[in-house]
């Protein structure tokens, strides 16, 4: 009698212990975005000596600045427009190469994919001086295409494989169904695979975005003039330029990170998803 | 197989018996996984196979093959700009051996990578660990500690900054009001500690979810057994977990280190790469683009993929031991 209850009290003990170590973390991962977001609304003075009061009579000074000094709007409309085109090119270019791939039978199908695998090491630093001399060659540098381009063919392997693998075990059936209703293969990819692979297309899709919204790296590079900066260069300009500028750090940090934010909220559940079901096991 | 690929066995021209002949079945060995999966074939597959193809061959071929082989052909150069280059043999690897500045960029990440394999990985594994175990609020941490991933490094950076200004940021006000001394967080002993401490926080959420993932797919009747043993606790993490998603801790490892190498934004945006924080991505990017000595810098990069292969390679190798199935 005795021992049991002195496990069932250390279990408890136990968990309460969990609980208080995952809420700690959790507080590290809401409560700067809490300072944060509260700061925005404060006057840069007062971010400086009350930062952690509450902005209980909030004040828009930042938000018209962000808005009206250093354009903040232009540059969310640029990231809009590059990063949406990179994951609309990566999800047609990658799910078709993943249906290819894990559809067809054909000689050469292993090399492909031990190719792929390969590409996964190499890191923008070691393709950015060519890819940008080809670039100006082009005059596409500064122009929504020099973006666009680079980061659709570094997003691509990882899309394909992730595709490819969730692609590789929706059932015969619904293929042999489609070939006797006469489909043809792109019939096929548009009518069924896509469809079917819904949760890999969107979890591809997230964090394809996330990644090209965020890549400050080839931002700076490809796409740093004023009116083709993305959000995440323009941040990189007001650390520098505007550094002494609190509230604004603080509501140009709130603007980017926000939307982000709440888009993710409303589809976490295909995140994890897709993760779980193509990056690592896949 | 072999039969089916070649053309003239399988003409374009319709016949009677189309529909019979050109609807086959192969088996493959889908080169991700072992098991054999059941394919269906068609007749024109060969034309849709470079179609579908061409496009990501395309893209990978001008923004990714070329340019790494090109940087590798830059490497023997000296430049000035793109037009002006001369071949120098290994001499750039020469002055890569001895650079004083990449060995400080390299020690720097490879520090950085530590406290990345130590605190973010570990924190992930004992965070998993623990939701893993319990009943109630399992969907809310996992979403909540997912936050700082779809976050810019960029915009976390700037939050950084705001809490390590030595006169009025949070860290400061803080001390401050305990009545303790001021300290500065950039200075040169602490800025990589200080630049570490976001860059770490930044992907714990992500290693998480691998992590949660991986425990979840554990059927339940190890644990079950694990029971009537009387295993529980910090035993059966250690005997039982870890051994069970040891192939997932793997990855995670080798995306962590390859990761690292990749640090950039956080360096750039709360140091400008001083004080001692110097990293390979912030020293590639000042000698390629902000000197414009494109020969060097793509040498830099090359050594980068190297290192980053290398140190992938190890870890693997050290990590190696016999992978349990279930």
């Amino acid at each position: 009698m005795q021992p049991a209850m002195q496990s069932k009290k250390r279990f408890r003990l136990g968990t309460a212990l969990m609980y208080i170590v995952l809420s700690a973390w959790a507080m590290t991962t809401i409560y700067p975005l809490f300072w944060i977001v509260n700061n925005s609304f404060k006057e840069s003075r007062d971010v400086m000596n009350k930062s952690f009061s509450l902005a209980l009579d909030p004040v828009f000074i930042n938000y018209t600045t962000a808005f009206d000094r250093i354009n903040i709007g232009r540059s969310y409309v640029n990231s809009l427009i590059m990063s949406g085109g990179t994951v609309l090119f990566v999800l047609l270019f990658g799910g078709l190469a993943a249906y290819v791939l894990s559809r067809f039978t054909f000689r050469g199908k292993r090399f492909i994919f031990s190719i792929l695998y390969a590409t996964l090491l190499v890191p923008a630093f070691a393709t950015v001086v060519p890819v940008y001399e080809l670039l100006i060659k082009t005059s596409l540098v500064n122009t929504y295409w020099g973006l666009i381009l680079p980061q659709t063919a570094g997003n691509l392997t990882f899309a394909t494989l992730v595709i490819a693998g969730y692609m590789s075990t929706i059932a015969k059936e619904l293929e042999e169904a489609a070939f006797m209703d006469g489909c043809n293969r792109w019939q096929m990819f548009t009518k069924v695979f896509m469809p079917v692979s819904r949760p890999a297309f969107a979890s591809v899709s997230i964090f394809v975005f996330l990644w090209s919204y965020n890549d400050l790296f080839s931002a700076l590079i490809f796409v740093n003039k004023e009116k083709v900066r993305p959000i995440v260069a323009l941040l990189s300009e007001i650390s520098s330029q505007y550094g002494t500028d609190f509230g604004l750090m603080a509501t140009a940090v709130t603007l980017t990170v926000m939307p982000i934010l709440f888009i993710y909220l409303f589809i976490s559940k295909f995140i994890e998803k897709g993760l779980t079901e193509g990056a690592v096991k896949g | 197989m072999i039969q089916w690929l070649d053309p003239k066995l399988h003409p374009d021209t319709p016949s009677s018996s189309e529909a019979a002949s050109s609807f086959k079945f192969g088996r493959i060995g889908a080169a991700r996984e072992n098991k054999t999966q059941v394919v269906i074939k068609m007749k024109g597959d060969r034309k849709y196979i470079w179609i579908f193809l061409f496009p990501m061959a395309a893209f990978l071929t001008l923004f990714l093959y070329y340019p790494f082989f090109k940087s590798l052909y830059f490497s023997f150069y000296r430049t000035k700009g793109f037009f002006d280059k001369k071949f120098i043999g290994w001499d750039n690897y020469e002055r890569l051996v001895s650079d004083k500045l990449l060995g400080a960029a390299t020690l720097h990440t490879l520090e950085i990578m530590l406290y990345v394999l130590i605190f973010q990985v570990g924190i992930a594994l004992v965070l998993a660990v623990m939701v893993d175990n319990i009943t109630k609020l399992k969907g809310f941490f996992r979403s909540v500690f997912f936050f700082p991933v779809v976050i810019s490094g960029t915009a976390i950076s700037l939050l950084f900054v705001l809490f390590y200004n030595y006169n009025f940021g949070l860290l400061n006000n803080v001390l401050a009001g305990l009545g303790l001394e001021k300290v500065l967080w950039l200075s040169e002993t602490n800025a990589l500690k200080a630049i570490a401490v976001p860059t770490v926080w930044h992907y714990v959420g992500f290693y998480f979810v691998l992590f949660v993932t991986a425990m979840s797919k554990i059927p339940e009747d190890y644990y079950d057994a694990a029971k009537i043993e009387g295993i529980s606790g910090f035993k059966k993490m250690v005997k039982l977990t870890i051994p069970l998603i040891l192939s997932d801790i793997k990855v995670v490892i080798t995306l962590a280190i390859t990761g690292t190498l990749k640090v950039f934004d956080f360096v750039w945006v709360i140091s400008r790469a001083q004080n001692g924080t110097e990293v390979l991505g912030t020293y590639m990017y000042k000698k390629a683009m902000v000197d414009q000595n494109f020969g060097y810098g793509s040498t830099v990069a090359i050594y980068m993929v190297v290192l980053g292969v290398v140190i992938a390679l190890l870890a693997n190798r050290l990590l190696k031991s016999e992978e349990i199935t279930y």
